[in-house]
């Protein structure tokens, strides 16, 4: 019997050129927590997926109990007893707890006693301590307990690893307490625990070691006995790099946009955004930085006009110094005011463009309205879409290609193209370069730069700290959904930004 | 290093896209074949010369003027359905109520032609038909996109229960206008003075004994109108924006309620218009079969042609000339019905698909070389 419940060694994994798993080797003793921490797209989920039998890695060795295992599907998974809980719960709405947790289970029965199976169950919530009605249907369920369910029904399938992505995202802190305790027990009983996250707080609370992993490669494992917020940010974010991307000090910088006390929740009913505050100013590219799902969609969103909130967001137009309220107006609305904005939304042929439609179809999504009449005016559309393809060199067959065949870089090109045309004063974009190559990805830096000259207001959304810092001019954190700081992006250093991304510091420790 | 994973023997991987003239040819193909293995089924059964049974299925459809002129009157019917249905079905609302819609239409329309067959001037009749029979087809088209819009609620199943809401209506004015015992069904409304018929009651002698051209006439300018506003007007593009994406709508500030309202209140509109002709152009009566699995039959045009109201005239033609000439085989070589509906089974399953292997390629496992149909 080997000491380690899991072992990995020097896993590969490659998504055509993009390797986002390189040489990554961890492993995981009985009765231990390890967190795995990593900034977005560091490659913990790929990992992680391998274990779980859904990829397939390249290269590399997978050990569970000392013995080498080849893992094809989750299947495979399960007999090897590795459970894994996904950031979205796959139950069934309509079954009970219960059902959900036998739900696939191959016993060779044919009848399933449902008493003797919930007495069982039972047992299993009373030793580890968790709370759960049995007979609750899903969909009266709240998130919390609906992750008891996935947790419970890894266990009773006889899983002796549990895999927790982002286990906490959802949590109120109560229910993260609670959660804690639970899976401290279960480790107390010899069952080994890999969870996935970014607070680091809780990393600290929670887990015996912390493994981290950078841009696809494995960093080093550490005590959490001997860690501190800032050795694991440092490990974390890593060297800073240099980018050269050309910055100009802001001309006349004016009050462009000011949002008060903004709160909004998101789906779950849960507060995405809670009392955000801030300014942007004309001239000046205010960076926004933050762990994935911190607010940053919402609050872009909210400014559009298409998240509901409370609060105040006030628009000023830098020229005539006219203000406009925008909480509470739809998209129409805002546009009919006169107020000339500009969204890049992080999904863009969900949510930015029409993927079936060619370019002039695209540029109507902003001007379709043009023209009395009923019919829609052509020309202008097609110009700019001529304009556009000539100006951003956009690679496409013609302009009536549909836009969803075109690649990743060029979809940008045509969504940034289209919202920059309109000389807008406000300019929000949402991981502008996200999949896009280096060159693209300058390509629109420059673009953003040329708008911050002409005097327009530039928020930007990024998760690369290294672009954050040397493109934007004042940088602002969200960490949970609040502000945890703004700074002046000429003197912050990364490991300040990722301090502030992954914890709110002070300011927690007074709510606590 | 551990095991590769086999790969399986076939996998179907989506094409890019396939060039014009290869599509038409696949298409034509499928046909070709649909055609052959009809005709292997054809001789099994009958014993006779599938060349023969291929030449009656002509003359079915188009062998006299008269047929022909069956054959057209129908699939204008049909056209005109799929026309219905075709912004619903383009902005991802999957109304497959087109039947009941039109019942309802057809209902609203005998109801004027008995009530007021006799009394009222032509012209105000027929206006009262169109409008109440437009009314009833909106009304039953927009009680499901109310739901869908208000509270998500699944517009297919409401949409097919809605159809039996409105073939129990028919059953029942059956019975209370007509047939309190018997066969339940109604015969020719206005027999003897013809009121509320198109043919007769309405512009008379014009076309003189094609009259019923007025029906082709309207259906052929419902065409080009379903073209321009899908193409070429604001509303229309709204559709295309609600059905690729509700994000994207949202964000381009279109009311996504609004438009689903809308559209299905014209969707339901011209089913009822459909329903109109129907009773009042060609079958002066109406009946639990009066819509006949148009409704249904329409998505496959609509679909077929891609949204496309032009190629929807070739598609219907085809169907309809399949479906008129099999009747002619089935009475000519003495087979049943239903042996005509097995050759439009086969030759639809040809066509639907060769759709298929436009869109995707089947990848046999690798033994160096890939391997395309």
């Amino acid at each position: 019997m080997s000491a380690y419940a899991i072992e990995l060694k020097g896993i590969c994994k490659y998504f055509g050129a993009v390797a986002a798993n390189q040489d990554v080797s961890l492993n995981v003793k009985k009765g231990e927590i390890l967190s795995l921490l990593g900034e977005n797209g560091s490659g913990k989920t790929t990992l992680m997926n391998m274990l779980s039998g859904i990829y397939f890695p390249d290269a590399g060795q997978i050990f569970v109990d000392g013995k080498e295992v080849t893992i094809r599907s989750p299947k495979d998974a399960f007999r090897l007893g590795i459970g894994m809980i996904h950031q979205h719960f796959k139950l069934i709405d309509i079954f009970t707890a219960a059902e959900n947790i036998i739900l696939g289970m191959e016993d060779g029965q044919r009848v399933i006693r449902m008493k003797e199976v919930c007495a069982d169950i039972q047992k299993l919530l009373d030793r580890y301590g968790f709370k759960l009605d049995l007979n609750k249907k899903v969909y009266d369920m709240s998130v919390s307990e609906k992750q008891t369910v996935e947790i419970v029904k890894m266990l009773y399938r006889g899983a002796s690893l549990l895999i927790l992505d982002e286990p906490t995202a959802v949590l109120t802190p109560q229910e993260t307490d609670h959660l804690f305790e639970v899976l401290r027990n279960m480790r107390n009983d010899g069952k080994a625990i890999i969870i996935i996250t970014h607070k680091l707080h809780e990393v600290l609370a929670i887990s015996d070691r912390v493994s981290i992993l950078r841009k696809g490669r494995y960093i080093g494992t550490v005590d959490t006995a001997e860690a501190t917020e800032m050795s694991l940010t440092e490990m974390m974010v890593g060297e800073k790099i240099s980018l050269d991307i050309d910055r100009c000090d802001p001309v006349d910088p004016k009050k462009c946009l000011e949002v008060k006390h903004l709160t909004c929740l998101n789906k779950y009913g849960v507060k995405a955004l809670n009392d955000v505050s801030f300014t942007a100013m004309s001239g000046e590219i205010l960076g926004i930085a933050g762990i994935a799902g911190s607010g940053q969609k919402e609050l872009l969103e909210a400014v559009a006009g298409l998240q509901a909130g409370t609060g105040s967001i006030l628009f000023t137009d830098p020229d005539t110094g006219k203000e406009e309220e925008l909480m509470g107006k739809d998209p129409l609305q805002i546009k009919r005011m006169g107020i000339s904005l500009a969204f890049v939304p992080e999904d863009r042929l969900g949510m930015g463009l029409v993927g079936d439609m060619g370019m002039p179809g695209n540029m109507m999504v902003r001007s379709y309205r043009t023209g009395n009449g009923p019919l829609l005016e052509q020309r202008g559309p097609k110009a700019l879409s001529e304009k556009i393809r000539e100006d951003l060199g956009v690679v496409t067959p013609g302009i009536n290609y549909p836009v969803r065949r075109l690649s990743g870089g060029n979809v940008q090109k045509v969504l940034v193209g289209r919202e920059i045309a309109s000389a807008p004063k406000l300019i929000m974009t949402a991981y502008a370069v996200r999949g896009l190559d280096i060159n693209t990805s300058y390509a629109i830096y420059n673009l953003l730069s040329d708008e911050k000259k002409a005097g327009a207001a530039v928020i930007y959304v990024g998760e690369d700290l290294d672009v954050l810092l040397e493109l934007s001019d004042r940088i602002l954190v969200l960490c949970q959904g609040q502000v945890s700081g703004i700074v002046d992006a000429r003197t912050t250093t990364k490991e300040q930004i990722g301090l502030m991304m992954t914890s709110l510091g002070r300011k927690e420790e007074e709510h606590a | 290093m551990p095991n590769r994973t086999k790969e399986p023997f076939i996998r179907i991987i989506k094409r890019d896209s396939m060039p014009f003239a290869k599509r038409v040819l696949v298409r034509v193909l499928a046909i070709l074949a649909s055609l052959l293995v009809s005709a292997v089924f054809i001789f099994i059964i009958t014993r006779s010369n599938p060349a023969d049974v291929y030449r009656s299925l002509v003359d079915g459809a188009i062998g006299t003027g008269r047929r022909t002129w069956n054959t057209l009157r129908d699939t204008s019917i049909l056209l005109a359905t799929a026309l219905a249905i075709t912004p619903a079905f383009k902005m991802r609302f999957w109304n497959i109520g087109a039947e009941g819609q039109i019942l309802v239409g057809g209902i609203a329309t005998a109801a004027i032609m008995r009530y007021w067959g006799n009394s009222v001037h032509p012209l105000v009749m027929f206006a009262a038909m169109v409008i109440v029979s437009v009314l009833a087809g909106l009304v039953w088209g927009i009680i499901p996109a109310f739901f869908k819009a208000h509270w998500n609620t699944n517009e297919t199943l409401f949409t097919l229960m809605m159809n039996y809401i409105a073939i129990q209506l028919t059953a029942f004015f059956s019975i209370v206008w007509e047939a309190k015992k018997g066969s339940g069904t109604i015969g020719t409304i206005n027999q003897k003075t013809q009121a509320g018929w198109i043919s007769t009651g309405f512009l008379p002698d014009i076309f003189g004994k094609f009259n019923y051209s007025i029906n082709v006439i309207i259906i052929l300018a419902l065409t080009i109108a379903m073209f321009i506003y899908l193409t070429y007007t604001k509303h229309g593009y709204e559709i295309s924006v609600v059905g690729q994406s509700e994000n994207t709508a949202r964000y381009a500030g279109i009311h996504v309620k609004t438009v689903i309202l809308r559209t299905m209140a014209l969707s339901g509109a011209i089913c009822g218009f459909t329903g109109f002709l129907l009773v009042s152009g060609s079958s002066h009566t109406i009946s639990t079969n009066t819509a006949g699995g148009r409704g249904f039959t329409a998505i496959i045009v609509s679909w077929l042609a891609k949204f496309n109201p032009f190629i929807m005239i070739l598609i219907s033609f085809f169907l309809v000339f399949m479906g008129n000439g099999a009747t002619q085989i089935a009475s000519e070589f003495q087979l049943n019905e239903s042996a005509s509906e097995v050759i439009t089974g086969i030759i639809l399953f040809f066509i639907l698909g060769s759709e298929f292997f436009i869109n995707f390629k089947p990848v046999f496992r690798r033994n160096g070389k890939e391997s395309a149909a």
